[in-house]
């Protein structure tokens, strides 16, 4: 953030994001906490027509820019041009939601009994990496642990593809083709041609 | 005069750019794209250097307008 402005409490929210990772490492049912900035974007978006979260709110953002501007940790260089093209970022949206979808079936597999609760998360949507220590039961069945598994994997996983693209580029070039970004932006666009309209 | 221009068909509203400007010159314009208020530009390049998308340049203009 600029030297002379003032300060909010929405300015910290970075310090949510890796206490977001750290609370899913011991127990994967914070996981379920990151639902807030997967809906209140789409909140913002849909009600007020306008893209404040990720203008102002965004912990994730927040974080690449603390940590490539503040820390020194990017290149600052100006990103390929393909990345903010709007091909790629449609079909990276479409990419992530194919991914959720088949995240969401797999936890109804484990809700209808047709599959089994596996503890460990999935890295770039390749990579199984155990992470038993996180669940060991509660009160709530399988499924809600084997959706928590799922979404922190697509966090960690979308943060970890944010990381690479802050230290080759700008800092927040992942906010050029992530998904939430993309779809609220897309969102606001139709709500402002439709209100041109009327 | 050297002033901010966006090409709105790139910006994707991220509002890095705005959070950056000293001047408060620029706003998100219905979650679309960034608007800079040409009157309150002036010209530094800290939205261009942050702008992730490279949409935003500091472009020589006449009279303050695009
Ligand atoms: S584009 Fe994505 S990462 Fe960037 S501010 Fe918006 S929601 Fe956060
Ligand atoms: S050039 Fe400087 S003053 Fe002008 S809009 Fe960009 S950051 Fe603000
Ligand atoms: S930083 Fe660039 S992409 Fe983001 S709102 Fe500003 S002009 Fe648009």
């Amino acid at each position: 953030m600029a030297v002379n402005k003032k300060k909010h409490w929405y300015d910290y929210l970075w310090i949510w994001s890796i206490i977001y990772f750290a609370l899913g490492f011991f127990n994967i049912l914070f996981a379920w906490l990151g639902m807030i900035d997967f809906i209140l974007p789409l909140i913002f978006a849909a009600v007020g027509g306008n893209k404040w979260f990720c203008n102002h709110m965004c912990g994730r953002g927040q974080l690449f820019w603390v940590l490539g501007r503040n820390l020194k940790c990017s290149r600052g260089k100006p990103a390929p041009k393909w990345i903010s093209s709007k091909w790629f970022r449609y079909g990276f949206l479409i990419f992530f939601l194919t991914m959720f979808g088949i995240m969401v079936f797999q936890t109804y597999l484990v809700f209808s009994g047709a599959g089994t609760l596996r503890k460990a998360i999935k890295l770039f949507w390749t990579f199984r990496v155990p992470w038993k220590w996180a669940y060991n039961g509660s009160i709530f069945p399988d499924w809600v642990a084997q959706f928590g598994f799922g979404f922190y994997s697509l966090m960690l996983t979308s943060t970890l593809i944010g990381l690479i693209v802050m230290v080759l580029y700008k800092e927040r070039t992942w906010c050029s083709f992530c998904p939430m970004g993309t779809m609220t932006q897309g969102i606001c666009k139709i709500k402002a041609k439709k209100g041109n309209e009327t | 005069m050297r002033k901010a221009v966006n090409d709105i068909d790139i910006c994707v509203a991220c509002g890095v750019c705005a959070n950056q400007c000293p001047r408060d010159a620029i706003s998100i314009f219905k979650g679309c794209y960034a608007v800079v208020d040409a009157g309150k530009c002036v010209g530094c390049g800290l939205c261009e250097k942050a702008c992730p998308a490279g949409s935003i340049k500091v472009l020589e203009v006449e009279n303050g307008s695009k």
